[in-house]
């Protein structure tokens, strides 16, 4: 049975080449949301760069570093389900799909564990916040920003795991064109939200660890 | 009606709000507008009626901040983006580039619904009390110090801006993926440009609007610093990040206008737009280079003398576009045939009023000038020149032109001229005295002043009168017409176009056949004749 | 089932990036002063081309695909460029 696509379209290619093109714009606007927070960052930093090099030396840097090698791999696997996508290798899809969403969750189940410690240690900005006085400014704007970052940051993966959930189940039962074009855009956003980790990591976990 | 056409095509509550048809979802975003319109502009009353005496005699001076407050946020968020593109944009785009729909129907529908949700949030922000920040929300008033429900309107705001994104995604999307064969880009008429061009903006600058929204509720909600002085925070970074946005948006709500110009002025000279590819660009450089002008709003904050210089040189800039624009629409009116249809004395209203609005502009950006001149009734009169005088002209410019396509009937000429006119000569009435008022010193967002003042504010609260009259004019001869106006032709104004090569009002699926282009656009001769297109 | 393996360019991406991530971690340690923080974003920039051009299929897409993706960045750079100025010309 031909596919049946909406009318404004041409064909089925041109139908997904469209949406491609529409992720393609909305990550264009995510660039933008993050990057609000990041002149913010960049502000503060360079008025206070004892503050935020010590601030970030509080950071859980073994934490911080697993979770980005678990998103690059999460990445990995679903670049492999979209090459995947297929009738033969449905299952394997499934199943990489599948990998990627435990290993969202095992990200985020990383992050609320840093939350805690970080709560323990006083280092949540308007909740008993404490620091060496000489950099507790400096420090406590490098946590406020930390803070809404990563949280931003977790609401998208959030949605990224749903969404590939979602594909996960679709895909088991019946794939069709209209499931690859959106497991491709899905994948699309979920390697952006890996290229915002990979930038939040190199300025949150990294700085002034040399001294 | 006769024939099926999208409006008759299914009357049930559920058709229209589970539409996923664009002309439909313009009707609904045009109803909303409407609303909005009057929200703010009952604000607006109350401010003139204020200002009409020295004495604070209407409002307390709290009261005037939150009127002031609600006026601005309502016409900027509520009115005057979503405007001419989610109206006109969303209902005249497929058609233009000869399409069935948008790229993305149901992102149209949610953009709808998400104005409306972000619209009932800042409602309820005014209702429960208001909000008396400016619609500016400067740190660290709005943060610390307000006692009104600013997180309340924040967040309106926050989810509003989302439908604006959506909406410039979809025309992005739309114009780039589902134009006609044969509509290469320069054969596209200059509306499209210009709606690609708000569409850039859209994209781009709410974002950064969003976060600085979702900070402000983090500071105002959590108690924690993040423009703060007293733990080091800087409020001029709200100032930058909040007006990287808010420079933008105003742009967003002048290039749309700018687009229905092209349109009509073409028409009513009966002669193609002269250069056309200069016009074209020129709305990308308007778009792209009102990106590089945000600083000029805080020579006067605290910002560094260096970026208030660049800042300065760029605004300069930036008004080299426009200026190519008026130039190149006076030069199609030149040796043109021209008409004067309700639709051309707006045409010819926004030149005149965007010109002087553009023009003072640029008095503004002279850092010395706006030493005197910033915070002033002289910004006022400006920005209103340009959003008032230019972009709600334009708006009911081209209401009227493309009245006869969206509705099937024509409304009454003679009344559609006299409103025109009085909207004119009442507009000037009410803003040109403030030009004065800004250049004698009187400052904005204050209920009292010196009674000095008084002749000026007098006069300006008179125009406003009129205004308001003119204003409401429309809904009286445009509600006439739905039901007893006459049926319109597919093409009343006898112009080129796709839009016009469909009925009036048009089908739910827009053409029978896919339209194929062949020529420019505007192919206008002394005897012209519209022919279909793809005959 | 086929024997489906992954591609080659896909694998070769996840270990260069695994590795990338191993030395940019090792070199923070590193005292090189001003050039840590040249460093960690270079190599994050690194990392972020090679999502861009091989997971998100960038290096077979067409001019017009590059310009979306480009345009944030470049937008992105006049927020930071800009806003920046203000605050490093300060006296």
């Amino acid at each position: 049975m031909p596919e049946v696509f909406a009318s404004q379209f041409v064909s089925i290619q041109h139908r997904d080449e469209t949406a491609e093109l529409g992720m393609w714009v909305f990550i264009a606007t995510e660039v933008l949301l993050f990057g609000a927070l990041i002149l913010g960052y960049f502000v503060y930093r360079h008025a206070y760069p004892a503050g935020f090099a010590a601030a970030s030396r509080h950071t859980e840097i073994v934490i911080g570093t697993a979770n980005t090698a678990i998103l690059l791999t999460s990445s990995f696997l679903v670049a492999c389900a979209v090459e995947a996508f297929s009738g033969e290798t449905r299952k394997l899809c499934v199943a990489l799909l599948a990998g990627a969403i435990l290993l969202g969750l095992a990200f985020i189940v990383l992050k609320g564990i840093e939350y805690s410690g970080e709560y323990r240690e006083h280092l949540v900005p308007g909740i008993n916040f404490s620091f060496d006085p000489a950099d507790a400014n400096g420090a406590q704007l490098f946590f406020v920003f930390y803070f809404v970052a990563t949280a931003i940051h977790a609401m998208h993966m959030l949605v990224g795991i749903g969404l590939l959930a979602v594909l996960a189940m679709l895909t088991y039962r019946a794939p069709d064109s209209r499931h690859r074009a959106a497991l491709h855009s899905t994948a699309l956003y979920w390697h952006f939200v890996d290229v915002v980790w990979i930038f939040l990591f190199a300025l949150i976990y990294l700085p002034g660890r040399s001294s | 009606m006769n024939e099926d056409n999208y409006l008759n095509a299914g009357y049930s509550l559920r058709s229209w709000f589970f539409t996923t048809d664009h002309k439909r979802i313009a009707i609904l975003y045009f109803a909303s507008l409407i609303f909005f319109f009057f929200v703010g502009g009952a604000a607006a009353t109350a401010i003139r009626i204020e200002l009409a005496t020295p004495q604070a005699d209407l409002v307390s001076s709290d009261t005037y901040n939150r009127l002031f407050t609600m006026h601005g946020i309502i016409m900027v968020w509520f009115f005057l983006i979503p405007s001419i593109p989610n109206t006109l944009g969303n209902f005249i785009v497929p058609l233009m580039i000869g399409a069935r729909d948008l790229a993305f129907p149901r992102v149209n529908l949610l953009s709808w619904y998400l104005f409306m949700l972000g619209g009932g949030v800042t409602l309820f922000a005014i209702l429960a009390g208001g909000v008396d920040t400016g619609w500016t929300f400067y740190t660290p008033f709005s943060t610390l110090y307000s006692n009104s429900y600013v997180a309340v309107a924040v967040t309106g705001v926050f989810i509003a801006g989302f439908s604006s994104i959506l909406t410039g995604l979809n025309f992005i999307v739309t114009i780039h993926r589902l134009r006609a064969p044969g509509l290469t880009w320069y054969r596209l008429p200059l509306f499209l440009w210009s709606l690609y061009a708000t569409s850039v903006i859209l994209v781009l600058a709410t974002p950064v609007l969003a976060m600085t929204l979702v900070l402000i509720a983090v500071e105002r909600l959590l108690g924690i610093g993040i423009f703060d002085p007293k733990i080091g925070g800087d409020p001029l970074l709200f100032q930058h990040l909040f007006w990287f946005y808010s420079h933008p948006a105003v742009y967003i709500m002048i290039l749309p206008g700018m687009g229905v110009i092209n349109e009509l002025v073409s028409c009513f000279s009966r002669k193609p737009v002269f250069g056309y590819k200069f016009v074209a660009w020129a709305s990308l450089a308007i778009a792209a280079v009102g990106f590089l002008v945000w600083g000029h709003h805080m020579f006067v904050s605290g910002q560094s003398l260096l970026a208030s210089l660049v800042f300065s040189f760029m605004s300069f800039m930036v008004a080299v576009p426009s200026a190519i624009k008026v130039f190149n629409w006076t030069a199609t009116l030149h040796k043109g045939s021209i008409r004067f249809d309700a639709p051309m004395l707006y045409a010819l209203g926004f030149i005149g009023l965007f010109t002087v609005g553009g023009l003072t502009g640029l008095f503004l950006a002279c850092l010395a000038f706006d030493v005197h001149a910033t915070d002033t009734y002289f910004v006022v009169a400006h920005f209103h020149y340009i959003m008032v005088g230019g972009m709600v002209t334009a708006y009911f410019g081209g209401l009227h032109y493309w009245w006869p396509k969206i509705t099937g009937r024509l409304y009454s000429e003679y009344w559609a001229r006299t409103a025109a006119v009085l909207i004119f000569f009442g507009f000037n009435l009410t803003f040109f005295p403030q030009f004065i008022l800004g250049a004698e010193g009187m400052p904005r967002r204050y209920h009292v002043y010196p009674p000095e003042f008084q002749v000026w504010n007098v006069l300006s609260s008179g125009g406003a009168v009129i205004l308001a009259v003119a204003y409401l004019m429309p809904m009286f001869y445009f509600g006439y017409s739905l039901f007893f106006g006459k049926r319109a032709p597919a093409n009343p104004w006898n112009a080129p176009g796709l839009e016009w090569q469909t009925p009036s009002p048009p089908p739910e699926h827009n053409f029978d056949t896919q339209p194929v282009v062949t020529r420019p656009p505007y192919q206008y001769s002394p005897d012209f004749e519209a022919e279909p297109q793809n005959a | 089932m086929t024997r489906w393996r992954p591609p080659l360019a896909l694998a070769a991406a996840w270990l260069a990036l695994l590795a990338l991530l191993a030395l940019t971690v090792t070199l923070a340690y590193q005292p090189l002063g001003t050039f840590n923080a040249v460093v960690a974003l270079g190599i994050g920039t690194v990392k972020a081309a090679i999502v861009a051009a091989v997971f998100m299929e960038l290096r077979h897409r067409g001019p017009r695909t590059f310009l979306f993706a480009g345009a944030g960045l470049f937008w992105l750079g006049i927020l930071l460029w800009l806003g920046m100025m203000d605050f490093l010309t300060r006296t």
